[in-house]
């Protein structure tokens, strides 16, 4: 109690040059919870919003499927299990059947990824009820990306060509019947969404899929052979280790910052040491071990760390509180991007963030502090008492 | 030890390391304090003062012979004994005052009551006390870089003297001092010696400090060249 008493007196005795050193480790403690914040509200934004338009509550995917080989997509479609198509009409099966195909906007080839979905599903966020209008072309929905790649705007026509089951190759026209804006560039960027059934008599593939989207509401999915569940986790696991990446990344900025006020407390300590010899030799004389004036210089440099979160807490928190408002506006869109991101982004601070953030600056300003007041444990008092430099 | 010794002093011998030879600075002294003297270690500068002070003062350890020290032997004390025993029973006057900058007149004297855990009220009351023994009771909230010099001291003496010491160490308490503070300093550490029975011990050569001991211990070279009492 005698080492916080003192450490407060002789913190706010010190004057400016404690509240330098405070002012900085504040900064550092509201930077890390800001960036932090930022990127777990991107992460929080990024899952609700795959969930919502991707993923839902997970997903069968045929055995032979890999997003990430677009060769797969020739044998991975099968007949969709009686189980997924008796459920669908209730809203907790939403089977997907993709295959690759060729589109020529303004006379251009153009690869992409053609999905078929029911236009009456409600599991995710797609506005596939668009796909049911009354159309002479075939009608297919493109996101905001595909647009801009492809220069399609609604109601535009353009020739598809893709391959049927047998490698046969066919082509058709197709309408641009919606066009809709996603934080989700999966499924975007090169891809067409049309009816399932439309593009199972496409590609004759009738009554085939390539993955089952489920409903969050079914908790238990049932193994189904031939079908591979995946669950959200792993379906997030791209989108939680990139952020988590991102987060390394950005680290180093409030590294460079918690540095730069560890060094101020630091240079602070070691120049008090070193300025207030006659004073710890003093507190010797009056009676205090050299272990509690140790001990008085380590508070008192880990009490910069205290009155840092004070001054943090007090310009920090309105802050961060109109930020998780008003959110950051983000200069790039989701799909310039390639990562699930939106146009704002709130940041979000929980309390065991600001706990483990708290304990970071507590911790390492009390290490950095103790390490030149060991040198006190050393000093010959005498000497101290009256200032003789040692 | 006999009961009116505070502190006996045996063949003390001190020497510091100098390259890689040894400087004698105390030639086997051989002393004895009773409890209320008002005495000084006089001598020059160099003749070994502070250095027997320090040991006194469990600050420093002897090389050989003994120092017994308010009934402790400072060979065997550890650190934390030796600063348990300043704590409770000594208080310390230098000649730069060392007083603590940034705390208040009241918060220098009310420090070693801290150390010694005393209530809030027993400290106040305590402060205040030695507040008047050195008549600054004006300057309760001034810090020390707004006190004169004389002020100073007279705050160090009440920092000293706050806990009813056994025995009080002044280094050179004057040497920062003109003529008339010295005086004014000197005769409230001689009123507080007779009205509260501390032994003073001063390590000084001022003339004006030397005129008021009752008893003068010259060292000269290390070695005790005198013995004076004298009937005050």
């Amino acid at each position: 109690m005698i080492a916080i008493k003192l450490a407060i007196r002789n913190l706010l005795g010190a004057g400016l040059r404690t509240w330098l050193s405070v002012i900085v480790l504040s900064i550092t403690f509201i930077l890390i919870l800001l960036i932090h914040g930022f990127l777990e509200g991107w992460n929080r934004q990024a899952m609700h919003d795959m969930k919502e338009w991707e993923i839902g509550g997970g997903q069968y995917w045929h055995t032979e499927y890999d997003p990430h080989d677009p060769f797969t997509l020739e044998d991975s479609h099968r007949d969709i299990p009686s189980l997924f198509m008796g459920q669908a009409n209730k809203g907790n099966y939403c089977p997907v059947l993709i295959s690759q195909a060729t589109i020529y906007p303004q006379g251009r080839m153009r690869s992409i990824i053609m999905k078929g979905i029911d236009p009456d599903q409600e599991l995710l966020e797609l506005p596939t009820s668009l796909l049911k209008g009354d159309f002479e072309e075939i009608p297919v929905i493109i996101g905001t990306a595909m647009a801009r790649a492809t220069k399609l705007a609604k109601g535009d026509i353009t020739t598809l060509r893709w391959r049927d089951v047998n490698g046969t190759f066919d082509a058709a026209e197709i309408v641009v019947a919606g066009i809709f804006k996603t934080n989700v560039p999966t499924v975007d960027a090169s891809q067409i969404w049309m009816s399932i059934v439309t593009m199972q008599e496409l590609v004759s593939m009738n009554n085939e899929g390539t993955l089952i989207v489920i409903s969050p509401e079914i908790t238990n999915p049932h193994p189904v052979p031939g079908w591979e569940f995946k669950d959200t986790d792993s379906l997030l696991s791209a989108i939680i280790s990139t952020i988590k990446t991102k987060t390394i990344g950005s680290s180093f900025i409030y590294i460079v910052f918690l540095a730069l006020g560890l060094l101020a407390v630091f240079d602070t300590q070691v120049l008090s040491i070193f300025r207030r010899q006659k004073e710890i030799g003093t507190y010797v004389a009056l009676g205090m071990t050299r272990k509690q004036v140790v001990g008085i210089f380590t508070v008192e440099g880990a009490m910069h760390s205290i009155l840092a979160v004070l001054l943090g807490a007090l310009w920090g928190i309105p802050l961060l509180a109109w930020l998780s408002k008003t959110g950051f506006g983000m200069p790039l869109s989701a799909d310039e991007f390639g990562l699930a991101m939106a146009e704002r982004i709130y940041p979000a601070y929980g309390i065991g963030l600001i706990m483990i953030t708290l304990l970071l600056i507590v911790i390492t300003t009390t290490i950095v502090s103790y390490l030149p007041s060991r040198r006190i444990s050393k000093m010959n008092p005498t000497e101290a008492i009256r200032g003789k430099i040692q | 030890m006999d009961n009116s010794k505070i502190i006996n002093i045996s063949g003390l011998v001190k020497q510091f390391p100098m390259g890689n030879n040894n400087f004698t600075a105390l030639h086997n002294i051989n002393l004895a304090f009773i409890k209320g003297e008002f005495c000084g270690v006089v001598g020059p500068s160099g003749s070994g003062k502070t250095t027997l002070l320090n040991i006194i003062g469990l600050l420093d350890n002897p090389t050989s012979g003994n120092a017994d020290v308010l009934g402790h032997n400072a060979n065997d004390l550890s650190v934390k004994e030796a600063a348990m025993i300043r704590r409770k029973h000594m208080g310390f006057i230098f000649q730069t005052f060392n007083l603590l900058p940034v705390y208040t007149v009241f918060e220098n004297i009310e420090f070693p009551l801290l150390l010694l855990k005393m209530s809030k009220n027993e400290r106040d009351k305590a402060v205040m006390d030695a507040l008047e023994w050195v008549g600054l009771t004006d300057k309760v909230k001034s810090k020390p870089a707004q006190l004169s010099g004389g002020e100073c001291q007279r705050v160090a003496i009440a920092r000293a003297m706050v806990k009813r010491p056994d025995l009080v160490l002044a280094d050179e308490p004057t040497a920062n001092l003109d003529a008339e503070h010295s005086h004014n300093i000197l005769q409230t550490m001689e009123k507080l010696n007779r009205e509260l029975q501390t032994t003073f011990l001063f390590a000084t050569h001022d003339e004006k400090v030397i005129q008021y001991l009752r008893r003068k211990i010259t060292l000269d070279d290390g070695t005790v060249a005198g013995d004076i009492t004298t009937s005050k």
